[in-house]
């Protein structure tokens, strides 16, 4: 099969039209649909993949926030879902409470913002971008995306195993996540959580490297670096990252296995646990601390950089002007990749780490606000004096933008050790990271669907239930966040699975109430998108060549599922991504393929 | 009944798909609408734009000026005074540049809504303008950066205090126990082979230095103006001691330990003559008169803020700051550990 694709690609190379007719009979339902190893399809796979999970983990996030509101009170709805063990009377169980908070933020991070975001748009805008046939490795890809599936199922299935699934929250510190002793969900759970994991730190790997080989190799004549657009440059370092970072998640989770099942004591020291002191010395969860955030730090950035180039080539386009600060834009990305590696320590702050460590991760920390700075107000300039097109698209990177800052600001608060004090894992904490990177990063992939669907689909989605989506997701996402700031400041503390147990929290109840009210509407909301990609997927109107009046290679391949992208040879790139508006040009766009005029400059020069 | 839902599903499956045909049949006649843009939607979304922004960001004030009310009261530590005023221009900082950048975002993308003919304004890049905004948050971060480091190295510099008072805060799956340095002020050392029903922290029954310190539960008390260092532990898993109304926390990990020190500036008496709290309780009773509870007075709270199992949310101490008299006095009462240690 893999020989076969690539006879195919290279007999692309330079030939014929009529090569694709001749492909397309040779492809069975398995090879098209599932065995795909063409990045379209694989796209497509990793999306509807990422929609089923976050729907999942939706759920499970309404179900923890009616708790929270309503604490005791009896709903069939939580009955129906978890049944007589979990939710008996309709009263969600204390340990389902943590472990519906563990998997509805692993699932999040992991499956919906890393998997999802990067799987999707990195597989499907890769080779459009940078004029390439298809991935370097088809069947590399191919693999990615099944050890994805693969881990997506061990992790739903270990929702349905008799002690439950992990629940020792999703940075699954030991000793809580390495003792069964120590709740139900360190049982078979963790060992699940922990598999599922280690096939999704391949598959991130197997993606990762295909994406940096292809954008450094097959990038069609005249792509210079600096004529990428910065949806290339994004998931170029975001690969980066995930490729320098992931295997030390699983450094970290290779010893956690090891003092669950062999024995060892790396993170385990002077533990009495059920009734009996454990033989394990010499250890320290410090450790597992340090190197689980060595991974987790990156990640957000492996979460929010897509995001952000998804965006700024949406607002871009949208706004018929160039990206203000193209290349200021790279340097931030650039800068935003290297500090997140030296930056881990600032989750740490409070666990016992040296104070003069506190101290050079506070520094290192801060740094970051510049870079992140720059590039906010790059956007907000962008938009300056634009003729800003309001697709659903548009709404979501304006959105993302928003939260961007929002969220933003109070990461200032919190890198600053001595603040942290008081925060540090309160809803304080929950408020700001939702924001800054939940909700930059799920308007940032709500903003790519909408659109490059109709690359995936052929087909356009309905921009009405767009606006409506939009509108109602953007008020109710601040609705169910910005409150939390407030009960970080009155000092509930998070994972509570109720608040209700200190008097102390008693007057809160209306924020929580708030809160929950609104992330119903919010969750509801979600299925106007949903109707609107599935009927949209089958029955949208057709797409034209060009939508969007795009500069970007992608609209310059057929309407048509292909193999090979372009039917005859590849394109010649002449031009940066950017040229929106340009003074003299005769439309408001001019794409990458067209020759520069005689004395015009590329890149923004006049 | 479950046949009426039944019913209900279906006829309103019947009536979403003729709605789609419909709209399918419009379609025909309306081409592209389904998705290009016209002036009509630019202006719609450009002004709900700047609504939006209108109303986010008089929420914000609205927000603070309803629930700051349910905020932590002012620190009643020395350090934690100063948190809060750190705390305070850091958070007039982020407000202003939260307002000012949500402001200029959502009045852009109001004022520049598209406009067909209109043609945006070719503006690739100005070196003024970047170096601008990167110079001025690396100057105001710089400040940030050194004011916070300043305190943090205060607060977390190494206790030197002779005649402070060393708490040992013990944790476990689901209780705080504290522990006291008896007459000899050393804490006895401890071994966790050693913890048995009648040796709940782990003394080591060898270490006569033990033998005289005081083991309380449910609450501890703490003297005013006199430094307090915390030794923190833990028996399972990680836990958190977090004492809110003194700015102070700090993790209780397996193998380790950990410490923190404050100098607690309010007695609990005080407190409860707080306006503040005064208003803060009347809040709370109010809510719990709602839920048929009794009401409560202030008190000092020791939460876990780590995950640590089912009961995390449960697990809890009361803290009494005194006078050093009524602190003394109420030591003397409580009963030394020597009958379990000479077992």
């Amino acid at each position: 099969m893999a020989n076969a694709h690539s006879a195919d690609l290279k007999e692309h190379v330079g030939h014929h039209d009529h090569a694709h007719d001749h492909d397309e009979h040779e492809e069975s339902f398995v090879s098209k649909y599932i065995f795909s190893m063409d990045h379209k399809m694989i796209s497509r796979q990793f999306l509807i993949t990422a929609i089923i999970m976050a729907v999942i983990a939706m759920t499970m996030s309404i179900i923890f926030r009616m708790q929270l509101a309503w604490p005791g009170e009896k709903f069939a709805f939580i009955n129906a879902f978890l049944g007589d063990k979990w939710g008996k009377d309709g009263v969600l169980d204390p340990n389902m409470y943590l472990a519906l908070v563990t998997i509805h933020g692993t699932i999040m991070v992991f499956f919906v913002l890393t998997g999802g975001l990067s799987g999707t748009f990195a597989n499907l805008l890769i080779p459009f971008q940078v004029g390439a046939r298809d991935m370097a490795s088809g069947f590399l890809n191919m693999l990615s995306y099944w050890f994805f599936f693969l881990s997506s199922v061990i992790m739903l299935g270990s929702l349905f195993i008799e002690d439950g699934p992990a629940s020792g929250g999703w940075t699954i510190y030991p000793p809580l996540s390495a003792l069964p002793e120590a709740m139900p969900g360190s049982r078979l759970g963790m060992t699940l959580w922990l598999i599922s994991m280690t096939s999704f730190i391949v598959s991130s790997l197997l993606g990762g490297i295909n994406y940096i080989v292809t954008i450094i190799n097959l990038r069609t004549k005249g792509m210079k670096m600096t004529r990428m657009p910065l949806t290339m440059w994004a998931i170029l370092i975001t690969a980066i990252l995930g490729v320098l970072s992931f295997p030390v998640l699983v450094s970290c989770v290779v010893l956690l296995i090891c003092d669950r099942s062999l024995g060892t004591s790396f993170y385990l020291s002077d533990i009495y646990i059920g009734g009996r002191p454990l033989d394990n010395v010499g250890g320290s969860p410090v450790l597992f601390e340090h190197l689980f955030w060595f991974l987790g730090h990156p990640e957000v950035y492996i979460v929010l950089l897509p995001a952000l180039g998804i965006t700024s080539e949406i607002i871009s386009t949208n706004s018929r002007k160039p990206i203000f600060g193209y290349r200021a834009m790279i340097g931030s990305m650039l800068a935003i990749g290297f500090l997140s590696f030296i930056v881990w320590g600032h989750h740490m702050y409070l666990t016992g780490m040296n104070p003069f460590l506190g101290s050079v991760f506070v520094f290192t920390t801060l740094l970051i606000a510049i870079p992140s700075a720059v590039k906010a107000f790059n956007y907000i300039t962008t938009l300056w004096k634009g003729n800003i097109q309001y697709t659903p698209a548009m709404l979501f990177s304006i959105g993302l933008v928003s939260s961007f800052i929002t969220g933003g600001v109070t990461g200032i608060i919190l890198a600053d050790s001595t603040l942290d004090i008081n925060v540090h894992d309160t809803y304080f904490v929950v408020a700001h990271f939702h924001i800054v990177m939940g909700l930059s990063a799920i308007f940032g992939m709500f903003a790519g669907v909408y659109h490059w669907f109709p690359k995936m689909f052929l087909r356009m989605m309905n921009k009405k239930l767009g606006y409506l989506h939009f509108w109602l997701t953007f008020i109710c996402a601040y609705g169910v966040f910005f409150p939390m700031h407030f009960l970080g400041l009155a000092g509930v503390p998070r994972r509570y699975y109720t608040n209700s147990a200190f008097p102390m929290f008693d007057n809160l109840v209306d924020i929580n109430e708030i809160v929950t009210v609104f992330a119903i509407i919010a969750a509801l909301a979600q299925f106007i998108f949903i109707f609107n990609f599935f009927y949209s997927m089958f029955r949208g109107e057709k797409s034209p060549q060009n939508p969007w009046n795009s500069n970007t290679l992608e609209w310059t391949t057929p309407m048509a599922n292909i193999h090979g992208n372009w039917p005859g040879s590849l394109p010649v790139v002449h031009r940066w991504a950017y040229d929106y508006s340009k003074p003299g040009a005769e439309h408001d766009f001019i794409p990458q393929t067209v020759p520069l005029a005689d004395g015009e400059h590329d890149g923004g020069g006049h | 009944m479950k046949l009426l839902i039944l019913i209900g599903l279906v006829l309103l499956i019947i009536a979403a798909h003729q709605l789609m045909r419909v709209v399918e049949l419009s379609r025909q006649f309306k081409k592209g609408n389904e998705w290009s843009v016209s002036d009509s939607d630019n202006s719609f979304n450009g002004k709900a734009m700047l609504v939006f922004g209108f109303i986010f960001i008089i929420s914000l004030f609205w927000q603070g000026n309803r629930w700051n009310d349910n905020a932590l009261p002012g620190a009643a530590s020395e350090h934690g005074l100063k948190i809060d005023t750190l705390w305070d221009y850091n958070m007039y900082l982020v407000v202003l540049v939260f307002v000012v950048t949500n402001a200029f975002l959502f009045y852009f993308a109001y004022k520049y809504k598209g406009k067909q003919g209109v043609k945006a304004t070719f503006f690739a890049h100005d070196n003024r303008l970047e170096m601008l905004w990167t110079v001025v948050p690396a100057v105001v971060l710089a400040f940030i950066i050194i004011f916070g480091l300043k305190y943090w190295n205060d607060i977390t510099s190494r206790s030197e205090d002779p005649n402070k008072v060393t708490i040992e805060l013990y944790a476990k799956q689901f209780d705080w126990t504290a522990r006291y340095a008896g007459k000899d002020k050393t804490l006895g050392s401890t071994d966790y082979r050693q913890i048995d029903g009648g040796n709940d922290v782990g003394l080591d029954t060898l270490d006569a230095t033990g033998y005289d310190d005081i083991i309380v539960k449910n609450e501890f008390h703490i003297p005013v103006g006199k430094e307090v260092e915390f030794k923190m532990r833990s028996r399972d898993v990680i836990h958190s001691a977090y004492m809110p109304h003194f700015r102070a926390q700090m993790n209780c990990v397996p193998g380790m330990i950990t410490s923190f020190k404050f100098i607690p500036n309010k007695t609990t008496a005080e407190m409860r003559k707080d306006p503040y709290v005064i208003q803060l309780m009347a809040g709370i009773n109010e809510a719990r008169a709602k839920k048929g509870e009794e009401p409560v007075e202030f008190d000092y709270q020791l939460l876990c803020n780590k995950i640590c199992g089912a009961s995390h949310y449960n697990m809890g101490m009361i803290i009494i700051v005194e006078s050093e008299k009524d602190y003394n006095d109420w030591l003397a009462k409580q009963k030394a550990v020597k009958t379990i240690a000479a077992k």
